[in-house]
């Protein structure tokens, strides 16, 4: 039985600063906060080609989990916090602009 | 200290243009991502979780004061004002910027410093014993053949598409402090009949299949070595599995084929290539060996050692600790320790490297080492002037009296920054060092080595830890498995998995009580925790380890 598709966004890394994006509903943002959600496959699948040509902008497109119940995307994986978040060590990376 | 020749300078700043070039064709779209990977990859440019980072060579671990004091200038000017040593004696800067990247490696160029082979399928960074050219146990200083093979594989046509990356270590002591026996080839200066020439150690390495080497030749001549590498390398870049990465090193090769045919493969290749080596790789060598000549030491008075020791517990504790004897006895060796409880293992900023910088121009005949513990060395230091260079270290945060003890810990970047980790180890190795602080254990403790890594790749050796960690994912939930009983000294010996991981929460209590019951076990405060390990096996660290187990089994 296929895996049921759960809510997403579409992330990658920018690729003049290399630092973490998102698919937002008019172009790359920085903070998952402002990412589209995907609920439904086929649309994540079409978002997915648009996103992967626009290779001169990013680099590694792909799928993310997120729980999106409260209205606002959260991670579902502790990766995906950290690269929504940055690293534990130095406020660092997003933290620097949060 | 290797002196550039007008070749090699031309030869970096030739291949800095060209990756220039590179960079600004991928900008431009003329080159796609999967065209221009390979590319940065091959000058130390990877793509991490958050922003690129870049990864800068320094040979054997060996850096003068202008060298060390232009990695603080790079880091300060293209990232965030500091840099992360690692257990390969290079430097990593996690966070610049693409377009800049160029002008980063024309920058190291100035102070013969790059970022060729830091990553790739080819013969990385040559490493080797820290100590070198100091060490009181020192047969000869393995820093000139170690730049010899520098020279040897770099750009060697050969091997830069070899099945897997390729790691080389030297030591010439026989106390191993380069790990070489967990390398490709580990590399060890031996005498036989009043002639040094080498030990060779073949198949060694940690990651998934973690592998002890074993010795291919135990006397190779001076004169030999570099046709017999040749012979090793070319052997393993046709026999290397190439169907699987996991099972693409020589260590697996060595392992499928065993070691009596790739000895009879290297000597059929050697025969073969003996010939093209006419001699002047040895010219080379002569040539390398008259730049590491001994600095010329002083002698002096050593009375504000004594006074110190005598007077400052501080002083004392650290030279206790961060002090090797030196060939010297007048001098000792200084470790600085990158290992401020709480701090991040391996980092030091702008500002710290500066202060090391001076600190071997003004006391150390300019010249610093890299360890692979990820902590700086100042090799030739004068006892009459350690209490001035404690102070100096202690006031900016590098006083640390803490080498080889528990808080020392080796740990890779893990998933605060590699995009293959798979949980973290930074955040583990801050709250261990924080822990037995607080306990004030420490110095009972004794000589403990903890070793953490944040995927099997084992970055952070954690095989050869006498406590080894590995972070794991399960099920969307960082979990860290112990091991027991690692050593990466020519006693080199794998750790034992002690049994289920634990999670974030549960992975520094479970060292504790690893600690405590060592301290309950030991002999005396002589036997450290190895030999205690050695001595009882892991069952009863088990049980202290899975109290549950053993009340359940009750």
């Amino acid at each position: 039985m296929p895996k049921a598709f759960k809510p997403s966004v579409i992330t990658a890394n920018a690729l003049l600063e290399g630092d973490v994006v998102y698919l937002g509903p008019d172009g790359w943002v920085r903070d998952l906060a402002d990412a589209e959600v995907i609920t439904d496959e086929a649309d994540a699948d079409i978002r997915l080609l648009e996103a992967g040509a626009q290779a001169d902008t990013v680099v590694g497109v792909y799928l993310a989990e997120v729980d999106n119940s409260s209205g606002t995307p959260e991670p579902t994986h502790f990766r995906e916090a950290f690269r929504a978040k940055g690293p534990s060590n130095y406020a660092h990376g997003k933290q620097e602009t949060a | 200290m290797y002196s550039y020749t007008d070749f090699d300078a031309a030869f970096l700043a030739e291949r800095n243009a060209q990756f220039r070039a590179q960079v600004e064709r991928r900008i431009a779209g003329h080159l796609t991502e999967d065209e221009f990977k390979p590319l940065r990859l091959m000058n130390g440019l990877y793509l991490q979780l958050h922003a690129y980072m870049l990864r800068v060579a320094i040979p054997y671990g060996t850096l003068k004061s202008a060298q060390m004091e232009k990695l603080a200038d790079i880091a300060e000017r293209w990232d965030k004002g500091y840099g992360h040593f690692t257990t390969r004696q290079n430097i990593q800067y996690n966070w610049p910027e693409l377009r800049d990247v160029p002008d980063m490696l024309d920058a190291l160029a100035e102070v013969n410093l790059h970022a060729i082979q830091t990553s790739g399928n080819t013969i990385r960074n040559v490493t080797a014993d820290h100590f070198a050219g100091a060490a009181a146990d020192e047969i000869a200083d393995p820093r000139p053949v170690a730049e010899l093979i520098r020279q040897w594989s770099t750009d060697h046509p050969e091997f830069q598409f070899l099945p897997r990356k390729f790691k080389v270590a030297v030591t010439g002591s026989p106390h191993d402090r380069a790990v070489i026996k967990a390398h490709d080839i580990g590399l060890r200066i031996v005498e036989r009949d009043g002639e040094q020439g080498f030990e060779v150690v073949v198949g060694g390495g940690l990651g998934r299949t973690p592998m002890i080497g074993k010795v291919l030749y135990d006397f190779v001549r001076s004169e030999d070595l570099l046709p017999t590498l040749e012979a090793i390398v070319s052997v393993y870049n046709l026999l290397g599995r190439r169907d699987n990465k996991y099972k693409a090193r020589i260590k697996i090769t060595v392992h499928e084929n065993g070691i009596e045919d790739i000895r009879a493969r290297v000597d059929a290749r050697y025969k073969l290539i003996r010939d093209q080596f006419t001699g002047v790789d040895q010219q080379m060598l002569s040539r390398i060996e008259a730049d590491f000549a001994a600095p010329t030491f002083k002698s002096a008075d050593t009375a504000a050692f004594d006074r110190a020791y005598r007077y400052d517990p501080a002083f004392q504790s650290w030279a206790d600790t961060n002090l090797t004897a030196h060939r010297n006895p007048e001098y000792a060796i200084v470790s600085i320790s990158l290992k401020a409880h709480g701090k991040t293992p391996g980092d030091a900023s702008a500002r710290q490297m500066r202060l090391m910088a001076q600190l071997a121009r003004r006391y150390g005949h300019d010249e610093l080492r890299i360890s692979h513990e990820q902590n700086v060395i100042l090799p030739h230091v004068h006892r009459g002037d350690l209490p001035s260079v404690y102070n100096a270290l202690r006031a900016e945060g590098l006083g640390t009296a803490n080498i080889g003890l528990i808080s020392d810990i080796i740990a890779c970047p893990g998933m605060d920054y590699c995009a293959l980790a798979t949980a973290r180890s930074i955040p583990v190795a801050q709250e261990i060092a924080t822990r037995f602080d607080e306990l004030k254990l420490e110095h009972d403790v004794g000589p403990l080595k903890i070793k953490i890594s944040g995927c099997i790749n084992a970055c952070g050796h954690h095989h050869v830890g006498h406590i080894g960690i590995l972070g794991l994912d399960r099920a969307g939930v960082e979990n860290y498995q112990i091991t027991l009983g690692g050593d990466g000294t020519e006693d080199a010996a794998i750790g034992e998995r002690a049994g289920p991981g634990f999670s974030a929460d549960e992975i520094v209590p479970a060292i504790e009580r690893i600690v405590m019951a060592y301290l309950d076990l030991r002999e005396d405060r002589e036997e450290t925790f190895l030999q205690t390990y050695r001595r009882l096996g892991l069952a009863p660290f088990k049980s202290a380890l899975y109290p549950e187990a053993k009340a359940d089994a009750a």
